[in-house]
């Protein structure tokens, strides 16, 4: 295998955690905008366990994560509290507090970086993005998946159908936090160097475009997204900015013909269940309350 | 010493303020926080590095750049707000996160990634009263923004333009019912967009004399935290918020250095959102925006 493609399918792989990340909260109809500082966490976390204690990546990474998680669950309980615009504006604020906090720490490097010692193979990058699919795709068939869905189309009424909406939006977005952590380890594991630059808000913003792209009906839509947008450029070549430029306008014409993204639950009905009656166009998911 | 911190956190704050007002406009008529802003800002700092580049009049190249970020925010407004009307809340907002991602990097295709140096405008032109240094284009450039703000609230207050954006403000369907114009009436909110962030991305080319493609990111989020310190939907509010981040932020980076800047405001922004959302002028509005 070549490294030009071995670099492609690395990439692709923690793209996808991060993507599924982000799917969490957003399927409890929140968007979280500091994606890229709980996966800071995860990845200086793990980093500095397997740098400092010399524990094994393939255990540093989850206890990394974990921590994440955990600083996400505290941050979640007053964060929560906001709504809409004000939600994405704080978790930003968040975003933007865990990078200039790791600035600002000299035993992570500070603005020069942390360079990592241990190193993961594509074998492990894989696995661990497949894991996180399998889980998200098994929770989601449970009746976690169940009321969250019911937060995501309407919060009124499953706050009145008995659904602790709170409860499930804070448990969605720290355990959505947990997986943009494992993604950061793997980062950091994988390409030996971090810094705290990379975790930017441009990063939220392209991982939270994943997922609205591929769409947030459907567990596919995190892979499917973050697959498109992570290929598409690779396939294009070209300079870098003339990538971007169309990933931006992909973006833009998507949201704009197609603003529940491109999978849908009946896209994925109609393929798998032939037996059901055609159903009818998606409808237009609720206006939320902003 | 402490004189000339404040009169240069003024300099940077007054452009902070103008972003901050394009952002809490767009926010307090439409709900919907315009990721593009940053972009308006850069292409007003880059098209005036370009224009006099090629060899244009300062008049001509400040004009141009107006323009230029004007009708850029006029392309964003068909796509985000008069696409998306009734689709999910969070639709706008990525389509301008997009377009500030296009604006970057067909600034790049174009121009290149590199920091460019912008001429002096009105050469030497420095006052020294009482041993604190005035630069001529800030003192215009502030006194511009004062203007301009002055005349958005009038605009506000006063005319029949203003009077249909509060009534957009409170309730849309409302205001469709009573037999605004809607979709006229609204590009308003995006001139008023392009042209406050073009202009702030001007004066900050001028007194920092550099444009890059990226300059409207940090300066964006700092224009982001201006807004909900001073209240979203509040545009006075805006201003104080502006020149209370331009001013710490000049203390604290000569105090304490630049990267625990950031840490102070957006700790300072968190707090505000979790303890007091509505910012704190929540009882000077002049002109009552619904959030």
């Amino acid at each position: 295998m070549s490294g030009y493609f071995e670099g492609v399918l690395v990439l692709l792989a923690i793209n996808v955690v991060f993507a599924y990340g982000a799917y969490l909260p957003l399927a409890a109809g929140q968007l979280n905008l500091g994606i890229a500082g709980f996966a800071a966490i995860g990845a200086y976390g793990s980093a500095y366990l397997s740098d400092t204690f010399a524990i094994h990546p393939l255990i540093a990474i989850p206890i990394g994560a974990l921590f994440a998680g955990l600083i996400a669950l505290l941050v979640a309980v007053p964060v929560l509290r906001t709504r809409g615009i004000y939600l994405a504006l704080a978790t930003f604020a968040v975003g933007q507090i865990v990078r200039a906090a790791i600035l600002n720490l000299e035993f992570l490097g500070g603005a020069a970086g942390y360079p990592v010692t241990a190193f993961v193979r594509l074998p492990v990058v894989l696995a661990f993005a497949l894991i996180v699919m399998v889980l998200v795709t098994v929770l989601f068939a449970t009746r976690f998946g169940i009321a969250l869905r019911a937060v995501q189309d309407d919060e009124r009424v499953a706050d009145l159908m008995g659904v602790e909406v709170r409860g499930f939006q804070i448990a969605a977005f720290a355990l959505g936090a947990a997986i943009a952590g494992i993604g950061g380890g793997l980062y950091a594991h994988h390409f030996s160097y971090i810094e705290a630059q990379y975790f930017n808000i441009g990063l939220s913003i392209s991982i939270v475009l994943y997922v609205l792209l591929g769409g947030t009906q459907t567990t596919w839509g995190p892979l499917i997204g973050a697959t498109v947008f992570t290929l598409l450029p690779e396939l294009l070549r070209g300079g870098a900015s003339l990538r971007y430029v169309v990933f931006a306008a992909g973006v833009i014409v998507l949201m704009a013909l197609r603003p529940q993204g491109l999978l849908t639950r009946a896209n994925i009905q109609r393929l798998f269940d032939w037996r059901s009656p055609p159903i009818p166009a998606d409808p237009v998911s609720s206006r939320s309350t902003v | 010493m402490i004189g000339q911190q404040i009169i240069n956190g003024v300099t940077l704050g007054s452009v902070y303020a103008m972003v901050a007002v394009a952002l809490t406009l767009s926010i307090g008529v439409l709900n919907f926080l315009n990721f593009s802003i940053p972009g308006l800002f850069m292409i007003g700092g880059m098209s005036l590095w370009a224009l006099l580049n090629a060899g244009m009049p300062w008049p001509v190249a400040v004009a141009g750049a107006l323009l230029f970020a004007v009708a850029a925010s006029m392309v964003v407004e068909r796509f985000t707000w008069r696409w998306l009307r009734g689709a999910p809340h969070f639709v706008p907002l990525v389509s301008s996160m997009a377009f500030l991602l296009l604006f970057e990097h067909i600034a790049i295709a174009y121009w290149g990634s590199d920091i460019r140096v912008v001429p002096e405008a009105f050469a030497g032109g420095n006052w020294l009263i009482a041993g604190l240094v005035i630069g001529i284009p800030q003192l215009f450039g502030l006194i511009c923004s004062v203007a301009l703000v002055a005349g958005l609230s009038l605009l506000l207050s006063r005319t029949r333009t203003g009077r249909a954006l509060r009534t957009i403000a409170e309730d849309p369907d409302t205001a469709l019912l009573l037999g605004v114009d809607i979709n006229r009436v609204v590009s308003v909110v995006f001139i008023v967009a392009g042209l406050f962030t073009a202009f702030a991305g001007i004066l900050f080319a001028i007194n920092y004399r550099q444009a890059h493609p990226f300059m409207g990111e940090a300066v964006g989020l700092k224009g982001i935290s201006a807004m909900i310190i001073g209240g979203m939907g509040n545009i006075w509010g805006s201003i104080v918020g502006g020149l209370i981040i331009g001013t710490a932020e000049v203390f604290a980076i000569s105090y304490f250095g630049a990267d625990f800047v950031d840490l102070v405001v957006f700790g300072l922004l968190l707090a505000i959102l979790i303890l007091r959302p509505t910012g704190l002028f929540r009882g000077m509005q002049p002109v009552r925006f619904g959030i």
